[in-house]
C-alpha cells in the first residue's frame, strides 16, 4: 500500500507516446488491460506511423496511445490528455499541444540529449527552459534508472536493458493511477516463457517503475479512478477488429456454415486476417489470397460451394473488388465484405481513420448494383454488425458491407459478453429438391424463383442431386436464371435487385430526445457515435436542447428516417468525409442536412462538436 | 470440412451416364466452325468416363467465347468475371471437397487479365483441372491480339503487327509450379480425351492448352500442324520412357542433347543413342520439361503435344482442410456453444455485479 497520498479522479486521459520503436502501442495497452481488470469504464485511440520504423527520434516516427478511464459511461478516448508521457523530444513536440494547461508531463530525461532536441528543432531543452511551465513536467531519466535497475542481469547487453524502458513508464504510470500490475505479469510470463533473462528483467523494470513511483520525492501523490457502474455481467476489453472476427466466428456457428475467408493484407484490416487465421479449431478456412480481387473470388467461390464467403480489406482493396461485389450481386449469393476504412484516396493515410467510403460501398460499382451496408459504431459494436451482416447476407442472398474504420478497429472498450445462446440462430435454408417444372413439365430447379416475402433467391449447393444450373454475370432470365439479352426482362431482374435490397428489414431508427423540445437533431453513422453523444452530454448539461440518433443501416435506410429528418428545423450530419452521407439524405428525402466534416485522420473531438452544436442550436434562437 | 451443413450423398452415383447427360437444353451460340464445338463435345463425352456423380462436378469460367462453356454442360456451373475464375474456383473447392472442378478459360482470360489468379492457383497446386483454349485471338471482342498471338500479327488493335512478345503458356505454367501440364489439339479427340482423363484424376492443378481454330478472327492459325501432309513432320507427341521423336519412316528424327546440354534434332538413323532424351513426365526436376516446352516456336517447326508433366505435390486444398479438420480433432471435435463462449471470453475478463 501506498504511504503517499491519494486523490480520488472521476476520470482520466493518458497519452503514452515515444518513438515507433519503444513499445507505446504495448505499453498502452497493457495498462489499459489492467485499467478494464479494474472496472473502469474506457475507450482507447491508437495513433502510429505507417511506416515500421521511421527513422529514430523524428517527428513522423512517433507513435501514441490514447486511453480515457473514468468512474462512469466514457463515449470517447478524450479530446486532451491529462497526462502525457513523452519518450523522447520528438514524442513531446508532436503531443504537448494537446495536453490541457496543468496536465501532467512524465518526460524521459535520457533521451533529451543536444542531439535529439536538434532534429525536431527544440533549439533549448524544453524540460529545463521554461516553456512548459503552465504543465507539471517530471523530467524522469527513464533510460538509466531501467539500466540501473537490471545491473544485475550480466547476460543483457545495455540495448536489451534499453527496451525494458517501456515497462519501468508502465509501473510508474500504474503506480500513479493504482492499477495492478498482476494481469501485465502474467502477459509478460507468457510472452516471454523462452526467455527467462528477458522475462526476468522486464519484470524488474515494470517493479522498478512502480517502486521508483512510491519512493521518489518528485511524486506527492497518486490518483485513483474508481469503477464505473455497468449493467452486471462478464467482461472483457475488445478491439474493433478483434470484436468483429470474433462476430463472424459466431454467426458462423449459429448458422451452421463453415467460415471461409479469403484476404489479402491490407491496413487496417490485417488484424482480422490474423485472428482468424488463429481459429482454425472453431472450423474456420483463411486463404490469404495473391491479391484483393483473389481474395473476394475466393470468398465467392466459397458461397458458391455452401460455406459463409467473408472477405476483409480497406479503402484500395475495396476499389479492387468493385466487380467482383457486382457479380456477387447479379449471382444473389451471401457473401460479407468488411472494409476497416481508412484516410483516402489511394495509399492515403493508411494507418488514419476515415469514413470517406460510404459512397463507394453504396455505388462503387457498374450498372445498378444494390448491396446492403452497415456501419457499427463502436469497437465492441464491430460483433453485432458482423453477426447482423452474415444474418442478412444469408436471409436475402445478397453481399453485405460492414463499413468500420480505422479508429473502431483499434480502438478499444470494455464489451460485455453475450451468451451464445442469446445470439440469433442463422437457417441457410439450402435449396435440397426441384422447386418448379421445366417447359416440359418435368420436375425443374428454377434458380431465380424468388421467396415472395424477402425476394431472395434459393442456394443450391453444387453437390446437391438434381439441383444442377448455371449461374453468371450475364443478365438471366427472371426465375429460370438462363441467359437473356430481352430488354424487358432486364428491366424486370434490374428492379428486382433493387427491390430485394430496399426490403431488407432493418429496425427504425431511434431518437434520443430526452426533453422533447429539441428543434436540432444531430445524426451521425458508424464510428462518430461517441464523440458525437458526448457532445450532446456536453451540450444538454450546457442547458442546450438536442436531438440526437445514429444511422447504423446506410443501406436500405430504415424507414422511419425520413419522417426523423422532417420532424426537426436543423438537422446537423458530422462525418469524418466531405459529407457523404448528407448528399445521400439530400437526395433521398430532399432535406437540407447541414454537412460538418472533418478528414484529420483522427475522430472528432468532443468539444469540436459540442462548439457546432451549440451554435446550431443559438442559430435558431 | 467437418461442419459441411450440405444435405447430400457424397458417393458417386452408381447409375452409368451418358454424354447426354451432361448436355444441357442451352443453344449453343459460337460461331459456325468453331473449335469450342469439338471441345465441348469430347469433353461431354469423356465426363461419363470419370464416373463422377453429375451433382459433384462444376465448371466455373471467366469471359470470352470459351468461357460460355459452363452454359452448356449440364452440371453446376459459374460463369464468372474475366480472369478470375482460378480464384473463384479456389474458394470453390476449398470449401467443398466433394466436387471436381473444372476451369474453362482462354489464352486472354487466363494469361492476360488473369494472369496473376492462374499462376498461383498453379504453384499453390489446387485441385483443380483447367482447360485453356489457345486460340491466339480476343473472339469476343472481335479480333484484338491475345498473350499468345505471334510477334507481327495483325489484327484488328494491332494494323502494323503485334509487338507482344507471346507468352508460351508451357513454359509458363512449368515456371509457375504446375504440377500437371499438357497440351492438345481440339482437333485430336482421342489425344484429348486420354489427357482429360489423366488431368481429372491428377490431386492437384492440372493445366491443359488446347490449341482451338477461330474461323472468323484467326482462321488456320494451327493449320500447319493441322495438315496431315505437314503434320507428322511438326507434331512431337511426347510418350511416357520414350524418345522423344517427329517425322515418319527415313524422315524421323529424334531429340538429342548435346553436350552442351542443349536439345535438337537429328535423324534418328545418325543419332547416338545415349544421346537420346528420354520424356519423363514424372521427373522432380521440371528442367527437361521447361526445355522440351521451348521447342515451340512461331513457325511452328516443331510442336510437342501430350503430358510434359505429372508429379506429385499436396494439394493447396487437401492441406487446408487438413489443417483445419486437424485443429478440430485435436481440440476434440466440432466447437460447441460452450467452446465458442469460451473464445467470446478471451483470457482476460472481470465480473460486474
Amino acid at each position: 500500500m501506498s504511504s503517499k497520498s491519494v486523490h480520488d479522479l472521476d476520470r482520466v486521459v493518458i497519452r503514452f507516446a515515444g518513438d515507433s520503436g519503444d513499445g507505446m502501442q504495448l505499453t498502452g495497452d497493457r495498462f489499459t488491460s489492467d485499467t478494464a481488470t479494474l472496472g473502469n469504464d474506457l475507450s482507447t485511440l491508437p495513433n502510429f506511423p505507417a511506416e515500421i520504423r521511421a527513422p529514430q527520434g523524428t517527428l513522423p516516427g512517433v507513435s501514441s496511445f490514447q486511453l480515457h478511464f473514468a468512474d462512469h459511461d466514457v463515449l470517447t478516448p478524450g479530446d486532451a490528455p491529462d497526462v502525457l508521457v513523452a519518450m523522447n523530444p520528438a514524442a513531446l513536440k508532436a503531443n504537448v499541444g494537446d495536453l490541457r494547461r496543468g496536465g501532467i508531463i512524465i518526460a524521459n530525461a535520457d533521451d533529451f540529449t543536444t542531439r535529439n532536441l536538434a532534429k525536431v528543432g527544440y533549439a533549448l531543452n524544453p524540460l529545463t527552459d521554461g516553456s512548459l511551465e503552465s504543465y507539471h513536467v517530471h523530467a524522469v531519466p527513464l533510460t538509466a534508472t531501467t539500466v540501473e535497475a537490471l545491473a544485475e542481469f550480466t547476460g543483457l547487453t545495455r540495448k536489451a536493458k534499453e527496451r525494458a524502458k517501456n515497462m519501468f513508464a508502465l509501473g510508474l504510470l500504474s503506480w500513479m493511477y493504482n492499477r495492478p500490475t498482476a494481469a501485465t505479469q502474467d502477459f509478460l510470463k507468457a510472452k516471454f516463457a523462452k526467455a527467462p533473462e528477458i522475462l526476468a528483467a522486464n519484470l524488474k523494470a515494470l517493479a522498478a517503475g512502480v517502486n521508483y513511483g512510491e519512493t521518489t520525492e518528485d511524486f506527492a501523490s497518486s490518483y485513483a479512478v474508481g469503477p464505473a457502474p455497468m449493467p452486471a455481467g462478464t467482461y472483457r476489453n475488445i478491439t474493433g477488429n478483434t470484436a468483429l472476427a470474433l462476430g463472424l466466428v459466431a454467426a458462423a456457428h449459429r448458422s451452421g456454415l463453415p467460415l471461409v475467408l479469403g484476404s489479402y493484407p491490407i491496413t487496417p484490416a490485417s488484424d482480422i486476417l490474423h485472428t482468424l487465421s488463429g481459429l482454425k479449431r472453431y472450423g474456420v478456412t483463411t486463404m490469404q489470397a495473391e491479391d484483393e480481387i483473389a481474395g473476394i473470388g475466393m470468398a465467392l467461390g466459397a458461397s458458391f460451394g455452401g460455406a459463409l464467403g467473408v472477405t476483409t480489406t480497406s479503402g484500395p482493396g475495396l476499389a479492387l473488388k468493385s466487380e467482383t461485389i457486382g457479380l456477387a450481386v447479379s449471382l444473389e449469393l451471401p457473401l460479407v465484405i468488411v472494409d476497416v476504412q481508412r484516410g483516402g484516396p489511394s495509399t492515403g493515410l493508411p494507418t488514419k481513420t476515415e469514413q470517406a467510403d460510404l459512397l463507394q460501398a453504396m455505388f462503387g460499382r457498374n450498372g445498378e448494383s444494390p448491396a446492403a451496408v452497415i456501419a457499427p459504431q463502436t469497437p465492441n459494436d464491430c460483433f453485432a454488425a458482423a453477426v447482423e451482416a452474415v444474418e442478412m447476407a444469408t436471409a436475402y442472398r445478397t453481399p453485405v458491407l460492414v463499413l468500420t474504420d480505422g479508429y473502431l478497429a483499434n480502438g478499444s472498450e470494455p464489451w460485455l459478453v453475450p451468451a451464445v445462446e442469446d445470439l440469433p440462430r442463422i437457417e441457410p435454408n439450402f435449396a435440397t429438391e426441384p422447386n418448379g417444372v421445366d417447359k416440359a413439365g418435368e420436375p425443374a430447379f428454377l434458380p431465380y424463383l424468388r421467396d415472395p416475402d424477402t425476394l431472395a433467391r434459393p442456394w443450391a449447393v453444387p453437390g446437391t442431386p438434381g439441383l444442377e444450373h448455371r449461374i453468371g454475370g450475364i443478365e438471366k432470365a427472371d426465375v429460370t436464371g438462363e441467359i437473356s439479352y430481352e430488354p424487358a426482362n432486364h428491366d424486370t431482374m434490374v428492379r428486382l435487385r433493387q427491390a430485394k435490397v430496399d426490403g431488407i428489414a432493418v429496425p427504425d431508427v431511434e431518437v434520443d430526445d430526452p426533453s422533447g423540445a429539441a428543434r436540432v437533431l444531430v445524426l451521425g453513422w458508424g464510428s462518430t457515435y461517441g464523440p458525437i453523444a458526448a457532445a450532446v452530454r456536453r451540450v444538454r448539461r450546457a442547458g442546450y436542447a438536442v436531438a440526437r440518433t445514429h444511422l447504423r443501416h446506410l443501406n436500405p435506410f430504415p424507414a422511419n428516417l425520413g419522417a426523423v429528418l422532417g420532424a426537426y428545423d436543423r438537422v446537423i450530419v458530422p462525418e469524418m468525409n466531405l459529407g457523404q452521407l448528407a448528399l445521400l439524405l439530400r437526395a433521398r428525402y430532399l432535406v437540407d442536412v447541414r454537412s460538418h466534416t472533418a478528414v484529420r485522420g483522427l475522430p472528432f473531438t468532443t468539444a469540436e462538436l459540442a462548439e457546432v452544436l451549440t451554435a446550431a442550436v443559438e442559430e435558431l434562437g | 470440412m467437418t461442419t459441411t451443413a450440405v444435405n447430400r450423398t457424397s458417393a458417386p452415383t452408381p447409375v452409368a451416364l451418358t454424354k447426354k447427360d451432361f448436355t444441357s437444353d442451352q443453344e449453343v451460340r459460337w460461331c459456325p466452325g468453331c473449335g469450342d464445338y469439338v471441345i465441348l463435345a469430347t469433353v461431354q463425352g469423356f465426363l461419363p468416363e470419370l464416373g463422377i456423380a453429375r451433382e459433384n462436378v462444376v465448371f466455373v469460367s471467366g469471359i470470352g467465347c470459351s468461357s460460355r462453356f459452363p452454359y452448356y454442360v449440364q452440371t453446376y456451373g459459374m460463369h464468372s468475371i474475366h480472369g478470375r475464375a482460378p480464384a473463384i474456383a479456389t474458394g470453390l473447392v476449398t470449401a467443398n471437397p466433394d466436387l471436381t472442378v473444372f476451369v474453362a478459360t482462354g489464352d486472354g482470360d487466363a494469361l492476360s487479365i488473369g494472369g496473376n489468379h492462374l499462376i498461383h492457383a498453379m504453384r499453390r497446386n489446387v485441385n483443380l483441372t483447367i482447360l485453356l483454349f489457345n486460340n491466339q485471338i480476343y473472339g469476343l471482342t472481335k479480333g484484338q491480339y491475345s498473350p499468345t498471338s505471334r510477334l507481327g500479327q495483325v489484327t484488328k488493335s494491332s494494323p502494323y503487327g503485334s509487338v507482344d512478345t507471346p507468352f508460351n503458356p508451357i513454359s509458363l505454367a512449368l515456371g509457375a509450379e504446375a504440377t500437371f501440364v499438357a497440351r492438345a489439339m481440339e482437333s485430336d479427340r482421342a489425344e484429348l480425351t486420354a489427357i482429360l482423363k489423366a488431368a481429372a484424376t491428377h490431386r492437384g492443378t492440372a493445366l491443359i492448352e488446347i490449341y482451338q481454330n477461330c474461323p472468323i478472327f484467326n482462321d488456320g492459325a494451327f493449320d500447319a500442324i493441322k495438315d496431315r501432309s505437314q503434320q507428322q513432320a511438326r507434331l512431337v507427341r511426347l510418350r511416357a520412357d520414350e524418345p522423344v521423336r517427329v517425322g515418319v519412316e527415313d524422315s524421323r528424327q529424334v531429340l538429342v542433347r548435346r553436350p552442351d546440354g542443349s536439345l535438337e534434332f537429328v535423324a534418328e538413323a545418325e543419332a547416338d543413342p545415349a544421346a537420346y532424351v528420354i520424356h519423363d513426365p514424372y521427373a522432380a526436376d521440371a528442367s527437361q520439361a521447361f526445355a522440351l516446352s521451348r521447342l515451340d516456336s512461331a513457325e511452328m517447326t516443331h510442336v510437342p503435344m501430350g503430358i510434359f508433366r505429372q508429379v506429385s505435390r499436396p494439394a493447396y486444398d487437401d492441406v487446408v482442410r487438413a489443417q483445419v479438420d486437424g485443429a478440430v480433432e485435436s481440440a476434440g471435435g466440432a466447437a460447441s456453444d460452450a467452446d465458442l463462449a469460451e473464445l467470446l471470453r478471451g483470457r482476460d475478463t472481470w465480473t460486474v455485479g
